[in-house]
């Protein structure tokens, strides 16, 4: 596997044993032009530290927010981002992407 | 996520192991699926097969409308290369290039040089040994050419029976047809022996090494990305 320092899901387990409150964010969909693919993962704990990825650094501020948010509730959220101008990209604009974000608690309760 | 999913699916992971974690998007619920699953009930089997042959995460409508996402992991492909020979030379840059994990493994030391190939890539070891500890699975793809039974024979069977998505072994249609005696003595079975790619490689009437593995590695990105074509006249 890839470089466990970079493994988003590895760094999200790892978070959880240490005690730490954790969300995950996950890109589910992308209209248009999206900086990151689908599955792409950011992970973030309660106090607003995170590693990984949804976009270019576009939304990572506003998926942190919701993400304290989600771990403060339990309740998964999903969230859309980008420019609702559907024009901008059929005519070349590539500034014009949209992505639907999946935020959901790492809980290390029992299933 | 429930912390015993991630756990688990973080062990497939490490294990090379293929799985699909199916998320409702609106209640939060989720499954592990592993490859290999026994999914005849689920109604999301075709989905799962392929999305196990893709690779693509992605959103789906759920048999009773829910929106599901499903998060595919699989590993990176491998190829394990078997002889150090020219052909390797010149294969395992382009293997490299579009992707692969490569191994070159070659018991014959006057073969298995850092001269000739890069430091980490090579086994200057017999298969039997290499492949003990790093056995091949699913998302590997095996290349015989030493022509050497001794060398070649161990680590093609494993390759057959180990599912790998693509078999090649380099040999005049002679040489295989004695190969293909060998392994039914073996007990392979003829559905096993029939994945075998011989002459191995496209069809593109190569010649030097550098043509010849290109043509490999063309065959190889088609076992892996394309559907299987029907096998011919196989039971």
């Amino acid at each position: 596997m890839a470089d466990d320092r970079l493994d988003i899901l590895s760094i999200s387990e790892r978070w959880t044993r240490e005690g730490r409150k954790v969300a995950l964010a996950t890109v589910i969909e992308t209209w248009g032009s999206a900086p990151r693919p689908i599955g792409s993962h950011l992970v973030i704990d309660a106090e607003g530290r995170f590693e990984g990825s949804v976009s270019g650094g576009c939304v990572e501020g506003a998926v942190v927010s919701e993400a304290i948010d989600v771990i403060e509730t339990g309740k998964p959220v999903t969230l859309e981002f980008g420019v609702a101008d559907e024009t901008a990209w059929r005519v070349g604009l590539s500034c014009g992407g949209r992505i639907g974000v999946y935020v959901e608690p790492v809980t290390a309760n029992a299933a | 996520m429930d912390l015993s999913i991630l756990s688990a699916l973080n062990e497939e992971r490490l294990s090379r192991r293929a799985t699909i974690l199916v998320t409702d998007t609106t209640t939060g619920q989720q499954r592990l699926v592993r490859k290999g699953d026994d999914t005849a009930t689920d109604p999301l089997a075709d989905e799962f097969s392929r999305r196990f042959r893709s690779g693509k995460s992605g959103m789906i409508e759920g048999p009773d409308g829910a929106s599901l996402f499903l998060t595919v992991s699989v590993p990176p492909p491998r190829l394990v290369i078997i002889g150090a020979v020219h052909i390797s030379q010149a294969l395992v840059p382009m293997a490299e290039a579009t992707g692969f994990d490569v191994t070159v493994i070659d018991p014959r030391t006057a073969f298995a040089t850092e001269d000739r190939f890069p430091a980490g890539k090579l086994r200057a070891e017999w298969p039997e040994d290499v492949l003990k500890d790093h056995p091949l699975d699913s998302y590997t793809a095996v290349a015989a050419v030493t022509h050497d039974p001794k060398i070649d024979d161990m680590p093609l069977i494993s390759a057959l029976t180990s599912g790998c998505f693509y078999v090649g072994a380099l040999g005049s249609r002679k040489t295989h047809g004695k190969r293909l005696e060998r392994f039914r003595a073996e007990g392979v079975s003829d559905a096993q022996i029939a994945r075998i790619d011989a002459p191995i490689g496209l069809d593109i009437g190569a010649s030097s090494p550098a043509e010849i593995a290109v043509s490999i590695l063309a065959g190889i990105i088609k076992a892996l990305r394309k559907e299987p074509e029907p096998a011919a006249g196989v039971a």
